[in-house]
């Protein structure tokens, strides 16, 4: 190293220490830039309270709502002196009970396959995924072949009706972790896959299993045993499923009008959202565009107006979406007249502000060339200016039709509709979050639809103009 | 007759122009026809999208319109019979503003730095590896796509109601906004000094620091401001789901009716914002033309 720097020249000296200068000056910064950070990291730690806010997490909230996204759960209950009435539900739904012809179509019940019940003794047995299985027969529960158990359990009530583990009163504390027992109630959860409740007066055993049942038809549905491609088979063959109706009809109104999913209503939504994007962006874009002509200097030489418009461009966009939206929420009710109104404000003053920025930094010396050849002013802006902003006018446009999309759902959330509210609908029943999951691919699946159609219609745009021009000629 | 003939000798064009004009005068008539097409599909659509929305509409179009004037003009009547009260209304909801502003640099801060991360794992010129980088691009793409209002309501029911799920949301959703970005703009750097610190003998993350950062941090930073910017309004629209914050004060003021309360915060949103917006406008093109020095 000594060497190195013994051979350098003078100049070459100045320039290292230069740098070696500066370097130091920079690390300085990027130390005290850092510092500044984790100061701040803590306080805010301390100010969110992040720490304790850990602890409210709600880890079985949590993780049954994971499970509860890609799972479906069927109720199996029954009451300790009558099992002959044991009755299994469809999560639980009041309506959709297997065994029940009439909540079945055409009075065609369909039992689980893990399910068997004998009709003379009303004995039930609950096969689960894990190989063991729940017996209910007449003030008897027992658990069978279960995992983790050495012998089988068997459940019993008292007189009073208090449950009991039999070979197990008073040693409740023998029992593995994940048997509760309590006063009025025994719980048997191993994990969240399987669940046995024994109260006073029934017998509630949960069982999840993989998958969403009764996507595309519900339980009432004349094509509930069908799978998604054999009803579309059906489309196309001759025999109607029923009379009045052809297949595809009935096909379409079937997945339409399913009421566990509701695709109806969720499509209905999502077409809101769509129309709130697409037509508050086209409101805002349309008056835009001439507004921000008015604003540019070197289109229209009034200053006051010019002041007055720049103004009124700033009232539109710094009061935000959510004030708008509040507003019009009051006046038009909660509709997409709502949320097609706050887009449109609020954008007219953005997109103003843009473009008349980007009508001032047009390259003049087009305009000029239009100028020399005589042409009127009118002419010299639509022919100087217009070709040149349009491209960008089209593409901002479009980029503000992205983001809207999403604009739309929150706005949509706040009370105007839409998506969002069924979705915030969906979540705050706290129990339906296979449907909150499904419409939250919706919801992606639609911000990511309108991305790549304005991306795929802005590559278009631009760019084209010179392929076209110069095609077929040979260089 | 030598004249003229000269004459339109002179007007034939060697045959790429001649192609040329052709193009140019197909794309004229096909532009027209585009134009034309446009405008009607635009037309339309905005017809039959008022249409369908007022069919579907709680109330109708034509009485909003008539009661459009009404909610500001008794918001700002209330505000006016408030008096004196009203400008200490102003500070009383001084601390639910300090925190929604607090909820925004927090998740930018944060949501910029996994940004980074995300977008130096994912850029080309600095990520050989196509699995690596294709797994962060797409990583982005969820983080961004979902709206901040979607995973805010999600932690606010596993976790309750508190600050913190603002902040996540807010955070994941700027990462990925962040970082799609950010890897722009480290791929669109110049690539000499890179070469250069490899000749050296640099390492990754030297090359990153010297090579990397030197270039492109104020466009990253410039984006950053951007940012904020967005999340003062979006963390203002999770208080309104329960996150807290001035969204959370302003929901329940509308819920109650107290006219003189929603325009002080409203009055406090918007002189935020605005000077947010001419702040954040400000430094950036400061950091922008620094960046061309």
């Amino acid at each position: 190293m000594a060497s190195v720097s013994a051979v350098r020249t003078m100049s070459e000296q100045v320039t290292f220490d230069a740098v070696e200068k500066e370097y130091k000056k920079h690390s300085l910064y990027t130390f005290v830039t850092i510092a500044c950070v984790v100061i701040y990291f803590i306080f805010s730690t301390v100010q969110f309270n992040i720490i304790s806010s850990f602890d409210r997490w709600n880890g079985e909230r949590g993780s049954l709502f994971m499970l509860d996204m890609y799972a479906h759960k069927d109720h199996v209950s029954m009451k300790w002196e009558k099992p002959e009435e044991t009755t299994v539900k469809f999560e639980g739904g009041y309506r959709y009970d297997y065994f029940n012809p009439d909540h079945s179509f055409g009075g065609k019940i369909l039992p689980p396959e893990w399910f068997s019940k004998d009709a003379k003794t009303g004995v039930s047995i609950v096969n689960f995924q894990n190989g063991g299985s729940v017996i209910l027969a007449r003030e008897e529960v027992s658990l069978v072949n279960w995992p983790g158990l050495e012998s089988d359990l068997v459940f019993k009530r008292y007189d009073d009706g208090k449950p009991y583990v039999v070979g197990y009163e008073n040693r409740e504390l023998e029992l593995p972790k994940w048997i509760r027992v309590t006063d009025n109630k025994i719980e048997v959860r191993p994990t969240l896959w399987e669940r046995v409740q024994l109260y006073r007066k029934k017998v509630e055993v949960h069982r999840y299993d993989y998958g969403w049942k009764f996507f595309f038809f519900d339980f009432k549905s004349p094509l509930r045993d069908f799978s998604i491609w054999q009803a579309l088979g059906l489309v196309f063959s001759g025999d109607r499923i029923i009379a009045e109706k052809s297949n595809l009809n009935l096909v379409f109104t079937e997945i339409k009008d399913n009421e566990l999913w509701q695709h109806g209503v969720v499509w209905f939504a999502l077409l809101e959202t769509v129309i709130m994007a697409v037509l508050g962006t086209l409101i805002a874009s349309i008056v835009a565009l001439p507004l921000a002509f008015l604003t540019a200097r070197n289109v229209f030489g009034k200053a006051g107006l010019r002041f007055f418009l720049r103004r009124c461009f700033d009232f539109l966009r710094g009061i935000d979406m959510l004030v708008w939206s509040l507003i019009f929420l009051r006046a038009f009710g909660p509709g997409v007249f709502t949320g097609i109104f706050a887009i449109a404000f609020t954008d007219t003053g953005s997109l103003g502000k843009l473009m008349s920025e980007a009508i001032e930094n047009v390259d003049q010396k087009q305009n000029e060339g239009v100028e020399s050849t005589g042409a009127s002013k009118v002419q010299q802006h639509r022919f100087g200016i217009i070709p040149q902003i349009l491209p960008v006018f089209i593409s901002t446009s479009l980029y503000v039709l992205e983001s809207n999309t999403r604009s739309a759902i929150i706005i949509g959330a706040m009370g105007a509709g839409g998506i969002g509210l069924q979705f915030l609908g969906a979540l705050q029943t706290g129990t339906d979050f296979e449907n909150v999951a499904y419409m939250a691919i919706v919801v992606l699946a639609v911000v990511i639809g309108m991305d790549m159609a304005s991306s795929s219609i802005r590559n278009r745009l631009i760019g084209m103009d010179q392929i076209k021009l110069f095609a077929g000629v040979k260089q | 007759m030598s004249l003229s003939q000269s004459q339109t000798v002179g007007l034939i064009l060697p045959d790429h122009l001649q192609q040329v004009e052709k193009n140019l005068k197909q794309m004229t008539k096909q532009r027209t026809l585009y134009s034309l097409f446009s405008i009607a599909l635009v037309a339309f659509v905005v017809v039959t999208g008022v249409k369908v929305a007022d069919s579907y509409n709680a109330g109708s179009f034509q009485r909003g319109l008539e009661n459009f004037f009404d909610y500001p003009i008794d918001l700002i009547v209330e505000a006016w019979e408030a008096g004196w009260v009203w400008p200490t209304l102003l500070v009383h909801h001084l601390p639910d503003l300090f925190n929604t502003i607090n909820i925004a640099v927090f998740s930018t801060v944060v949501g910029a730095i996994f940004g980074f991360l995300f977008s130096v794992l994912s850029s080309k010129n600095l990520m050989k590896n196509e699995a690596v980088r294709q797994f962060f691009r797409r990583t982005m793409d969820i983080c961004r796509s979902f709206p901040e209002l979607v995973i805010a309501m999600v932690f606010l029911y596993i976790m309750g109601k508190s600050l913190v799920p603002a902040l996540i949301a807010i955070t994941i959703h700027t990462s990925g906004a962040l970082g799609k970005l950010f890897s722009e703009a480290i791929e669109n750097i110049d690539k000499k000094p890179l070469e250069g610190l490899e000749a050296a003998g640099a390492g990754w993350w030297q090359q990153i620091r010297f090579g990397v950062i030197t270039q492109a941090l104020p466009l990253m930073v410039s984006y950053s401001l951007l940012r904020l910017e967005i999340n003062v309004r979006a963390s203002t629209i999770l208080g309104f789901v329960g996150a807290g914050g001035i969204g959370e004060a302003l929901s329940t003021n509308i819920q109650w009716r107290y006219g003189d309360e929603v325009t002080a915060i409203m009055f406090l949103l918007v002189i935020t914002i605005v000077s947010l917006d001419y702040l954040s406008g400000y430094g950036r093109a400061k950091l922008i033309g620094l960046g061309e020095k």
